[in-house]
């Protein structure tokens, strides 16, 4: 371990903004993107299976009026 | 070669590979990363000239140099698809745009907080700083221009393109320390002669930089997915998978 104590640890030598800043970042931006990413996959089967239903309609319509 | 590796073309068959190979990226990128970041921020011993400023290079140089290799393999895919036409590698390319974006902006974020500290600006227009720069930007533009069309092959046409054109970014962002007198200081990794860096803040940031290339591996797996799901709507099996979500 490089640092005495934990408080000495989060001080960082008297970088502890910028250092923190980074890592802080860097951590809210990949979380932002994996958790976009893992969404995506739902939002679009939703999709697909809206469009499903939709044709569904459609035929059904059509085959009421013949 | 090329009888053993052609069904992979097939969208299903790439779908689940995908499916198989996402969790070893995910497991690796994981432990890589722990390591790298827990070894640099508490064990690494500290500068000699920076103090402890200098952690932040644990995320700086692997997301640095993970933007332009992401580039490279956007790039190759992107180039695949358009000579040989293969839907799959614009698809990879779609996945990989977004991912170089965050990765490029974390680059050019945590350069500026370093950049403050140690020369007393956030921000200077000097060649690796401004490359890097246009890089977010060549980025910001692939996704755009592949949001931009309905026909997506015609979207990947496009986008492929620029993505080929930008290429010429890469050498510019990676020799600019050399070919301009910059703020930014030169290479300290070295691969065919010894690092000028202590073996000690070495080899946390080379595990980092693995790490986050298996981070990104992953998280292009996941798109990759996402993106054949939604080019393959008609299909049977992406129906099939549609019918199960739907039904949640």
């Amino acid at each position: 371990m490089q640092f005495d104590s934990m408080s000495d640890f989060f001080h960082m030598g008297g970088y502890a903004f910028y250092v923190w800043l980074s890592y802080g970042v860097t951590l809210a931006c990949v979380a932002t993107l994996i958790v976009g990413s893992a969404r995506q996959k739902g939002r679009v089967l939703r999709e697909i299976a809206q469009k499903m239903q939709r044709e569904q309609r459609l035929k059904q319509n059509r085959s009421t009026k013949q | 070669m090329w009888k053993w590796l052609h069904p992979y073309a097939d969208p299903q068959r790439a779908y689940r590979l995908s499916e198989r190979l996402q969790p070893w990226f995910t497991l690796l990128a994981l432990m890589f990363i722990c390591v790298g970041t827990v070894w640099g921020l508490a064990f690494a011993p500290s500068d000699y000239q920076q103090g402890d400023s200098y952690r932040i290079i644990f995320i700086h140089v692997p997301a640095a140099s993970m933007s332009m290799a992401a580039y490279m393999g956007m790039a190759t895919a992107a180039f695949v698809g358009l000579v040989w036409q293969i839907k799959l590698a614009d698809w990879a390319a779609a996945a990989i745009a977004p991912i170089g974006a965050v990765i490029t902006f974390i680059a050019l974020f945590t350069g500026a907080a370093w950049g403050k500290p140690m020369w007393g600006t956030w921000w200077v227009w000097d060649a690796r700083l401004t490359s890097e720069l246009i890089l977010l930007f060549l980025y910001l533009g692939v996704i755009s221009l592949y949001a931009s069309f309905e026909d997506k092959v015609v979207a990947a046409r496009a986008a492929g393109i620029l993505t080929l054109v930008g290429v010429i970014n890469i050498p510019i962002i990676k020799y600019s320390v050399e070919w301009w007198s910059s703020l930014h200081q030169p290479s300290t990794i070295r691969i065919t002669e010894e690092s000028t860096m202590a073996p000690e803040m070495l080899y946390p940031l080379l595990i980092n930089i693995l790490g986050f290339g298996f981070m990104i591996g992953a998280i292009t797996l996941v798109r990759f997915k996402a993106e054949i799901l939604a080019r393959n709507g008609m299909r049977p099996w992406v129906r099939e998978l549609a019918t199960a979500t739907g039904a949640k």
